[in-house]
């Protein structure tokens, strides 16, 4: 049977963060009434010009500068040319032989675990254009309704190269993508609200064939689910059709989540000529050096260069420091957790740092996964305040691991509760709780001592059967402790003890 | 009253010799009593006007006045004033009441103090060289009633030759403000490219655009052009310069001056007595002090063919927002949303839109876009090139503005090829950018002749200076049609 090795190649939409429209000074917030935010520039009134917005050529060098592409020096607004009710002009100002970012790549983990391998994508170039307006089918008795709010608000289209292999790798690489542009502030990354949108060009060619095979292109996904559902569908739609004798021809097909299978908008036949020519209402964008310099002083920290300083500052590994940084609220997450859980008078060590992250990593990620796709990842039900107060009293010995996750875990519903509303418990919480619910642990040496004596006593067993060589019976007789202690006994006082006695 | 130029209009307003309501309502009785016979106005609408007299008049008397507060205009309806409809000509837009004023409208409005007497008639979407495209009939040359304005600015050139108004707004893209000027004795600029804002003036082919004033004189020319251009921020292309007074120099003496003469320009092609009133011109300009030397635009005889294809080009996606969904005419029965934008741009444009728009289409569609439009963009280069060479050894160059005088209504109509060449001598000036006017230099059979003044990038007040002298030393530019009164 022939083997099938399937190449995906994705562009994304990406609504950029700007204010005012690309084109003209109108706002760009979303939900306002229909055609409350499109302004004679935006309705393609006879005889308005375009003036270009310098923030969002700002966005996409920034964009640029992450990516590691070139940023154009000269590049060009060209027009595509359809009709369309919600296209105004009767074109869409793009770029197109000259777009503004050539090049670069986004590396990205993919998988999880002992799984997980590092994979480069190169994307073929990143374009500014100006988005759409919106048809409105109902509620108009068989007519349609259009709103231009939408109409100019700037895009930046990423293209890549047909790098990646499975749908895992194209999720991967989106999620990397849609945490960048979050990141690097260009881009609010709200799906739902189709900020983000992904284009899929799917192909399938025998493993080891040179040439790629035919593709179609699955328009407008907006979840990452949908990004890997509607691939594995067309993958296996596409090696279907070739295993019972037939082509696939050029088209661009749309994904229905309901049926979860993707149908044929238009074949390549269809497909429109667009008859691009560059604007002439539009001079050609020069991009200076001393401008990219001047976008560049005002960028933070790349995902690249901060997962170097975790592992240099913070002494994590490598793979804790990429998983600190696949965004960029996971990671100053970390570090505002750290900073709180400092105990006075203390400075950042190995210890704190390897103990913080493993809480952000496996506790605080985890809930954030079970959220699932439309969770904003800036939205914590715990804040890194709280949770590092509640570390910070816990490496004071004020309280145990296990009073500590519990509490983590009580905030967090809370949080979840009020629909993330706002974070669940603050540090004060934390010491209310710790002293009404008499959560304090037992680290009284005295106290301690005359608990293990208890035991010792009661247990003359378990003494022997630890003298005869018998490690697993010291366990018994700790455990035996912390229940008589009802769990508050600092364990390590507990361990020391123990040994102390039994040795004596 | 109605021969005096802007600046004696001025004086008068300013002496209080007569208001700006009193000025305003002459112009405005006078289109009431002509233009049922040229059909130069399509829009009238007495009571703006006279609101706006009123408020000249108000600035008049309470000193905050410019030279040309209070003075009556025509308006082009290319140009969108608030409140007025603006159809530029055509049946797409002629329920179109803009909803904002044009730069140009504006600042002769607001910031001038000039008052609209209405829009006038044009060539639909300024495509043609006769004024008979327009979907409100062919505007009739005050000349020769049995002849053609010019075009696309025939309603503006026709206004001002029957003393509708004292002067008007043009836009040339090909030649539409200096060809009508040159059929209608009258003078017209086109400024260099990016002098006057072309926001709110409604697009034919934007990188060819240019609006310009149309006026009995160079120095009323000069003052309306000091009026008109800037920098304008809602316009990419408009440039960023200092201001400047265009009429600083009309007085300079042009002893020295060098007048270009390209030979193709005085070859084959052109009417004798057309050639004849040019050669005059140039006679008398030697006789102000100036030299004439021989120069050549070897690529000319491209611009016409170049232009044919970025024009349309253009054109073709400006016209794309004619689509009958959110403004305009829209067809009245349509069973798809094809079938509406079918039916609505078959209706609503005219055959001379229509045609430019496929040819547009085709030139710029897949496969044929580097055998029309880059090529036509590669000639575009050497016709601007050859001016850049030729002005190393002139400061003006000057020929004929048009190949011919006024022609029948109806002559050219069915041949487009034949109506395109009315321009073969002002094409290549809008390709390469350049400052272009016309102005009276005689008549042949009782028809107006024009010539034809091209200066280098930015040279306004040099061809303004040229053109002024010449007119202090003739008289053509001083006559109007024995008939009209």
């Amino acid at each position: 049977m022939t083997q099938w090795e399937v190449v995906i190649g994705i562009e994304t939409h990406a609504q950029l963060a700007t204010v005012s429209k690309i084109f003209s000074g109108a706002s760009t917030a979303f939900g306002a009434e229909p055609n409350t935010q499109a302004c004679a520039v935006d309705l393609a009134l006879p005889g308005v010009l375009p003036v270009l917005n310098r923030k969002a050529v700002d966005c996409a060098i920034r964009f640029g500068l992450a990516i590691g592409a070139r940023v154009a020096e000269k590049s060009v607004f060209e027009r595509k040319n359809y009709f369309y009710p919600d296209l105004p002009k009767g074109y869409q100002i793009s770029q197109f032989e000259l777009p503004v970012v050539q090049g670069g790549s986004l590396t990205v983990q993919v998988g999880s675990g002992d799984k997980t391998y590092e994979k480069t994508i190169n994307l073929t170039r990143a374009h500014l254009e100006e988005d759409a307006g919106k048809s409105l089918h109902e509620d108009f008795h068989g007519k349609s309704g259009i709103d231009l709010n939408r109409a100019g608000t700037p895009l930046l289209e990423i293209v890549t190269e047909p790098d990646m292999r499975s749908s895992d790798e194209a999720v991967a690489y989106a999620r990397a993508l849609h945490a960048l542009v979050r990141w690097i502030g260009i881009c609010d990354g709200n799906m739902q609200e189709g900020s983000f949108r992904c284009d899929a060009n799917v192909s399938v060619r025998p493993k080891g064939q040179a040439e790629f095979g035919t593709r179609r292109e699955i328009k407008n996904l907006n979840s990452f689910r949908f990004l890997k559902e509607a691939i594995d569908y067309e993958v296996h739609w596409q090696i279907n059709e070739i295993e019972e004798g037939r082509k696939i021809r050029q088209a661009t097909v749309l994904f229905d989540p309901d049926s979860g299978e993707t149908r044929m908008m238009r074949s390549k036949e269809d497909a429109h000529d667009y008859r691009y020519f560059p604007d002439p209402d539009l001079l050609p964008l020069v991009i200076s050096s001393e401008w990219i310099g001047e976008v560049k002083e005002d960028m933070w920290e790349l995902p690249n260069d901060r997962k170097s300083r975790f592992e240099r500052e913070y002494g994590l590994s490598s793979y804790d420091a990429s998983l600190l940084n696949t965004n960029y609220d996971i990671g100053n997450y970390f570090e505002g957790v750290v900073l709180h859980a400092l105990v006075s008078g203390e400075r950042i060590g190995t210890e704190l740092s390897k103990l913080a992250a493993n809480w952000v990593i496996n506790e605080v990620s985890a809930k954030m996964n079970q959220e699932g796709d439309g969770h904003p990842m800036w939205k914590f039900g715990v804040s890194s305040e709280t949770l590092g107060h509640l570390l910070r009293r816990m490496r004071e010995g004020v309280i145990g691991a296990k009073t500590a996750k519990e509490l983590f875990t009580e905030f967090w519903e809370e949080a979840r509760a009020n629909n993330y509303a706002h974070h669940g418990g603050h540090p004060g919480k934390v010491d209310e709780l710790v002293e009404t619910r008499g959560l304090k642990q037992i680290s009284d040496t005295g106290a301690i001592e005359a608990l293990v004596d208890e035991v010792l006593t009661a247990n003359p067993g378990n003494v022997a059967e630890f003298k005869a060589g018998k490690e697993k019976a010291f366990n018994a007789l700790v455990g035996q402790v912390m229940k008589v202690a009802k769990g508050k006994a600092n364990p390590q006082q507990v361990n020391e003890l123990l040994k102390k006695k039994l040795a004596g | 009253m109605i021969d005096k130029s802007l600046k004696q209009l001025g004086q008068a307003l300013a002496a209080k010799e007569i208001s700006s309501v009193e000025l305003t309502t002459l112009f405005l009785d006078r289109i009431a009593r002509l233009n049922p016979e040229i059909n130069a106005f399509v829009t009238v609408d007495r009571d703006k006007s006279l609101a706006v007299a009123r408020a000249a008049d108000a600035r008049i008397a309470n000193g905050t006045a410019g030279p040309l507060t209070g003075i009556p205009i025509a308006q082009k309806d290319i140009f969108c004033a608030e409140g007025w409809t603006t159809t530029c000509g055509s049946k797409m837009l002629a329920n179109f009441v803009s909803p904002y004023d044009a730069t140009v409208i504006a600042k002769l409005h607001r910031e001038a103090g000039m008052v609209s007497l209405g829009k006038t008639n044009m060539d639909e979407f300024a495509m043609g060289s006769s004024n008979e495209t327009s979907y409100f009939g062919p505007v009739k040359n005050p000349w020769d009633r049995a002849r053609v304005p010019g075009g696309s600015s025939g309603g503006s050139a026709a206004a001002v030759a029957a003393r509708l108004a004292p002067a008007a707004t043009g836009t040339d893209t090909g030649g539409s403000i200096r060809q009508p000027a040159a059929l209608c004795n009258l003078t017209g600029l086109k400024p260099t490219y990016g002098v006057v804002s072309r926001y709110g003036m409604i697009a034919f082919a934007s990188s060819l655009d240019q609006g310009g004033p149309m006026a009995a004189s160079a120095e009323d020319c000069a003052l309306l052009l000091n009026a008109m251009s800037g920098f304008d921020e809602r316009d990419s292309t408009s440039l960023q310069r200092p201001a400047e007074d265009y009429a600083r120099d009309l007085e300079k003496p042009l002893a020295g001056l060098r007048i270009g003469l390209p030979k193709e320009f005085f070859g084959d092609g052109c009417d004798p007595a057309v050639m004849a009133a040019v050669q005059a011109a140039l006679d008398e300009y030697r006789k102000l002090g100036a030299t004439t030397v021989d120069v050549s635009l070897p690529n000319s005889h491209l611009s016409v063919p170049a232009y044919y294809v970025i024009a349309p080009a253009e054109a073709s996606s400006n016209l794309s927002r004619f689509d009958g969904v959110r403004y305009g005419y829209r067809a009245p029965d349509y069973d798809s949303l094809d079938d509406m934008y079918m039916k609505t741009r078959a209706q609503g444009f005219g055959a001379e839109v229509k045609r430019r728009i496929l040819i547009g289409a085709y030139v710029l569609s897949h496969g044929y876009y580097d055998a029309y439009y880059l090529q036509a963009q590669r000639i575009r280069r050497l016709i601007a090139d050859d001016f850049v060479a030729a002005f190393k050894s002139c400061d003006v160059i000057m020929g004929p503005t048009s190949p011919s005088t006024a022609f029948k209504l109806g002559e050219r109509a069915a041949d487009p090829v034949q109506m395109y060449l009315s321009d073969i001598y002002t094409i290549a000036v809008n390709l390469a950018g350049l400052p272009g006017m016309s102005i009276p230099c005689g008549f042949a059979d009782g028809l107006p002749v024009g010539l034809q003044l091209i200066g280098d990038y930015f040279a306004e007040a040099r061809l303004l200076n040229a053109a002024h002298r010449f007119q202090q030393a003739t008289d053509w530019h001083r006559r109007r049609p024995a008939d009209i009164v």
